[in-house]
Order: C-alpha cells, then structure tokens, then sequence
C-alpha cells in the first residue's frame, strides 16, 4: 500500500471514523485464494452448514435454495468443505489460469 | 456542602444523560449521590451499574457515541483497571467528563490521597485539569462539558481533586441556581453519532499507514484544546467572576524560592508563604493547574524571576528523577535562557499528612540549595522516618 | 481560627457532630470545614474528627494536632487516646461522662472542662448510644461557637424521622452539661 496516497492527519475524518457504511464490499479478497470451494448440488441437502461457517459471509442463496459461494469474496480457506455434513464442498485449483 | 456532593451536582446542572460508574473509595459519595438523584427523578439520566471500571469507561463511550453526555468518576486502582479504555476515549474522541478522587495506588495497600494515580495516566491523551478546593471542583466540573465537547476539541476531560481531603471535605461552595447556568453549557452534538440509520464505523484498525496521522490529529486536538479552555475559563469569569489560570501564582513577582504544587496543598503553602514572608523570606508559590495541554509558556512566565524552583511531588517516579511533576517541570524549563534550576521532594503519600513544618522544610531545600548549589539528594521524602 | 478535634468510636457519630457544627457555622456566614481522619471506618474503631471555623476563607488543610476544643463522645477513650494532646493553653475540653468536670480538670490538667453524661441522655430521649448532636449541646453550653438555631436547623435537616428527639436531646445537654473553668 502506498502511504503517500492516504489521507493526511488534516484530511483524516475526526478519531479516524469510517462514515461510508459497507466501504468492505469495495474490497474484493477472492484473489486471495489458491483453492475455491466447488459444491456438488447433486449431495447437497440445503442444509446452509457452509452458510452459517463461511466468515467471510460468501455464501449466498439461490433461487432453488442451494448455496453458492460468491468467489469475489471467498478467500478459500476450507471452512465450508470441512463442515459440510454431506460432504459435498470440494476444495480445487482456481480455474481462471 | 460535602465537595463530593457538590461535584454530583454540577454532573446534574450539567444534564448529563448517562452516568456511568463503579464505586470506589474515595469517590463513592459522587456516584452514590447521582444515582439517588436518579432513583428519586431529580436527575432524568440513565445510571449504567457496571461490574468493573473497565466496563464503566467502556460503556461511558459508548454511550458517548451516539451524542449522549457523559459522567464518570474514579479513584486509584479503578483508573488502573479502565486504563486501557481510558486511551480508547481519547483516540475515539468521546467527551466524557470524568472526577478522579485522588487517592493512591496499591501497594502497600493504601485508600489514602497522593497523585500517583493521576500520574499513572500522564500520556492518555484526555484534557487534565486539577481542583484545589470544593468550589473549584465544582466549577470545574461544570466547564469540563463544555472544554470537552466543543467541536474544535473532542476530548475526554478529567478533573483531579484530592481524595478524602476534599472528597469528604464539608466547606462553603457556592452553587449556581439551575437558572444562573442556562445557557452556559451549549447541546452536545458530535460530527459522527453512532446511529443504526447513519452506520459507520468507529474505532476501526488502525493500520501503518493510519495510525500516525489519526496520532497527530489526537495530539493537534488537545494542544488545541488550549484555546478553547481559555475562551471558557474568560466566559466563567465574565459570568460568575471568579478567575481560572493554566499556572496559578502565589507572591512570585520578587521570589527567590518558588515552591510549585498541584491540587489541594497549593492551598496550604500559600499560608506557608505568608509565615516565611513575615520571616523576611521572599518566597512564592505556584500551582500547575493545567496537566494537559502543558502550558509551557505559562509556567516559564510564572517561573522566570525564581532563583530556584522547588517542586513538591505526590508520588514517586521509581528509580527516576524525583517525582513526575518535578521531571516535567525541569524538561519544561529546560528550552528557556537562563532557566532557574529545579530541584524537588515528595511528600504526602497515601495520606500523611503535609503539615506546615513540612512545607518549610521544601523552602529550605530552596535555600541549602542556593547556599550550596548542590541538589538535594535522589530521593528527597519530606516526614520520611530515616 | 477556632480549631475543634472530636474523638468518637465509629458509629458514636463523631464525622456527623463535626460537620454539624461545621453547616451551622457556614449558615451563619463563616467559613468552616469539616473533615474526618480519613480512616477506614469501622464501628467501634477509635476515630477523630475536625471542624475549624473562621471568619476568612480556610486554607490550612493539615489535620489538627494543638486545637483550641476537644470533644470526646465515649467515655472509654477519654484515658485511653490521650485526648488532651496539644490542647491550646486555655483550650476547653468536653467531656461524655458521669463524673463532674473538677475530677477530669485535676486529672487531665486542663482548666475548661464541660462534662455532661451525653450517653445517659442519648439512651432516655433516643433509645442508642449514639451522642453526636447531645455533645455539641454541651459544647454550646461551654462556648457559644455557632448560634443554637442553625445548630438545630441542621439537626432536623440531617435526621428529618426523628428531629423533635434529636433536639429534645441536644436541649437536655445544654442544660445539664456542667462547665468549669
């Protein structure tokens, strides 16, 4: 990060409060990642276990009620395939190479 | 007036809305009066009982946040247990005011009064001011809401009076009829409130490249806050007539030995003064008022006819210069042309008593010192048993 | 300056009768303070109060060790404090006891001695031991300090359920203190 570009103590909102409300959505972790989460819909049970654990809250629900990770966000980091019951979430290479 | 019970209410002519607090001795009776004012209506405020001080300053932030005005009072060990909220205060910004009843830390055990506790907090970044008697308590109290809650400052604001000397001191203080301060005390009304409507974040990371500048502000704010408190000082004189100093000086014009204090002994060593100069003694005495912001200037105005300055610390700087007060005021002189040496003794920890051949024992220190030019020793008690 | 040391045993009331006296005074324009020894109290504990009173702001903070007038509220601590220690030349002395004023004054080398058996008066009109504001009768007695009335102005202030008993007493010991000296 370069600290040239931040805000200078004059510019810098009083007790350094963030006033935009979400600015975290504008930061996109997906790229963090090495392994993504792939969910086998044919095992998956809706239960909304990977939901629930997911800390990066990168889950979200579709239409028919499964539950997709958003990769923009995840950061791969397993939770979701360790705690699956029905063991349907694979950890795999990113395909975007 | 009990001086407790005058500084309770002050909190009230201030309409606080949230008092948060744990009991402590020597500062019980300014809660314990506040919640009865509560419990009877007298106050309408929400009193937060809380399981620790921690949790007491914790809270009186977050209620802070969304634009409530806030009290809190402590003493020694609670100071040492909120004390890491007590920096969060002033880096969020939150004006609480807060009434620190002097009194030791432990140990040996000890409830009695000295400023070790008041010391222990020199670089928290809040506003700190000290009282020498019930009436200034009061008032001081009452200029702390507005110090603290002026958009140009933003800062906590603590106001230190001694422990049971004036805590549970009964003197005559005058208090304002709630008509008489109307007005002086403008609405508190924060640039970002804490508001489920509005969400933003408070008190976020702060990161390398944030935490320097967010340092800087933080400081520029309570150097700032000089200012303000002169403005409200010249206000409360203009309006109540009495006069409220950064330095408060006593017969230094012609003084060869000036003997500097904080809190309720500045008091006494103005009679002091008055024996010695009855003696033919040109003697003086001197009150930093003001902790922080220091005022540097102030205190080498008030300072520069001494031939010596002697300070009389309440608390001591272990394996350091002599005491706190006696380190700041030296390095403070420090910068000036022709600086008068400072040399200083502690006394009145955990209680004992200061008594008047005490603070005559500190001129004379002044006076060996002049005679001989060679400082007292490193450590230098006063009424110490040798 | 009028300085007044009060010796008690937690619970007797001795930090109430100082600052009585203390409230009385400022009511009737002085300045006064009142302060206890900054112990930590305990009933039954030896303990010491003190009142000055002036007629200019006060700014002597020590405690007080040659006062001008000595109260001690119990009996027991009259031999066993050592209560007439830096009693001013002149200084008076008042006493709860049943003795009579002479047998202390011989006893204790004090000339000015108020005796009177506040705890005798205490148990008939109050129902406790308890001797604050019957002391300060007595004090009054010996030496108009503080005018009577803003004394019992302070009394029904401070004990508002029981202020007709209170001042029943405190009228009992001016009468029947006995003063020497």
């Amino acid at each position: 990060m370069n600290v040239k570009e931040k805000p200078t103590w004059k510019e810098l909102p009083l007790a350094a409060v963030i006033p935009e409300p979400g600015t975290s959505a504008a930061y996109r972790t997906g790229d963090w990642k090495t392994l993504q989460p792939v969910v086998d819909k044919k095992a998956c049970i809706k239960c909304a276990t990977c939901y629930t654990f997911c800390p990066e809250a990168a889950y979200e629900e579709d239409e028919y009620g499964y539950f997709n990770p958003n990769y923009d966000y995840c950061k791969g980091c397993g939770i979701c395939s360790v705690e699956c019951p029905s063991m349907c979430i694979q950890m795999v290479e990113e395909a975007s190479e | 007036m009990e001086v407790s019970l005058a500084i309770a209410e002050a909190a009230r002519q201030a309409d606080v809305d949230v008092v948060s607090a744990y009991p402590i001795t020597p500062q019980t009776h300014i809660v314990e009066r506040l919640a009865q004012m509560v419990a009877d209506g007298d106050l309408k405020a929400s009193f937060i009982t809380v399981e620790s001080e921690h949790t007491a300053m914790s809270a009186a932030i977050g209620a802070s946040m969304p634009g409530a005005r806030v009290f809190t009072s402590t003493s020694s060990q609670g100071l040492a247990l909120m004390n890491e909220i007590v920096f969060l205060a002033a880096s969020m910004r939150v004006p609480v005011v807060m009434a620190l009843a002097n009194r030791s830390l432990s140990g040996p055990i000890s409830i009695w009064n000295d400023h070790s506790d008041i010391m222990s907090v020199r670089d928290v970044g809040w506003v700190s001011l000290f009282a020498n008697n019930g009436q200034e308590a009061y008032d001081l109290t009452l200029m702390a809401f507005r110090i603290g809650e002026d958009p140009r400052v933003m800062l906590p604001v603590m106001i230190s009076f001694d422990g049971f000397i004036l805590t549970h001191m009964i003197e005559p203080i005058y208090i304002f009829d709630d008509a008489e301060i109307e007005g002086f005390i403008p609405p508190y009304n924060p640039q970002f409130k804490a508001d489920p409507k509005t969400p933003m974040t408070f008190g976020p990371v702060g990161v390398p490249e944030i935490y320097t500048e967010a340092h800087k502000q933080q400081d520029a704010a309570l150097r700032g806050s000089r200012e303000v408190i002169d403005e409200v000082f010249a206000d409360f004189e203009k309006r109540f007539g009495r006069r409220y100093n950064a330095v408060e000086t006593y017969m230094t014009d012609d003084a060869d030995v000036v003997l500097l204090s904080q809190g309720s002994v500045f008091e006494t060593t103005q009679l002091s003064v008055d024996e010695l100069r009855k003696e033919g003694k040109k003697v003086g005495a001197v009150e930093l008022r003001m902790w922080r912001p220091f005022p540097f200037a102030d205190l080498q105005a008030a300072l520069k006819n001494a031939k010596v300055v002697v300070v009389l610390d309440r608390a001591v700087s272990f394996g350091g210069q002599a005491g706190p007060l006696m380190s700041e005021v030296r390095s403070a002189l420090y910068p000036m042309k022709d600086a008068p040496p400072v040399i200083g003794g502690i006394a009145g920890l955990a209680g004992r008593d200061i008594m008047m051949e005490h603070y005559r024992e500190f001129f004379d220190m002044g006076y060996r010192y002049l005679e001989t030019g060679k400082e007292p020793e490193v450590i230098t008690i006063v009424g110490l048993r040798q | 300056m009028i300085e007044i040391r009060f010796h008690g045993r937690g619970g007797q009331g001795a930090v109430t009768s100082a600052e009585i006296l203390a409230q009385a005074a400022i009511d009737g324009g002085a300045f006064a303070a009142a302060f206890p020894s900054f112990g930590s109290e305990r009933r039954g504990a030896p303990l010491q109060a003190f009142t000055r009173i002036d007629d200019k702001q006060i700014k002597l903070r020590t405690g007080i060790y040659e006062p001008d007038i000595v109260m001690v509220l119990d009996p027991t601590l009259i031999e066993s404090q050592n209560v007439a220690s830096g009693l001013k030349k002149d200084g008076l002395i008042v006493l709860n006891t049943k003795k009579d004023p002479e047998f202390w004054a011989e006893k204790l080398g004090v000339r000015r001695v108020c005796a009177v058996g506040a705890t005798t008066i205490a148990m008939e009109e109050l129902g406790v031991p308890i001797t604050n504001v019957i002391m300060l009768g007595a004090l009054l007695k010996a030496d108009e300090l503080v005018n009577p009335e803003f004394v019992e102005k302070r009394i029904e202030a401070r004990f508002p359920r029981i202020a007709q008993k209170e001042i029943r007493a405190f009228k009992r010991a001016v009468t029947e203190a006995k003063v020497i000296g």
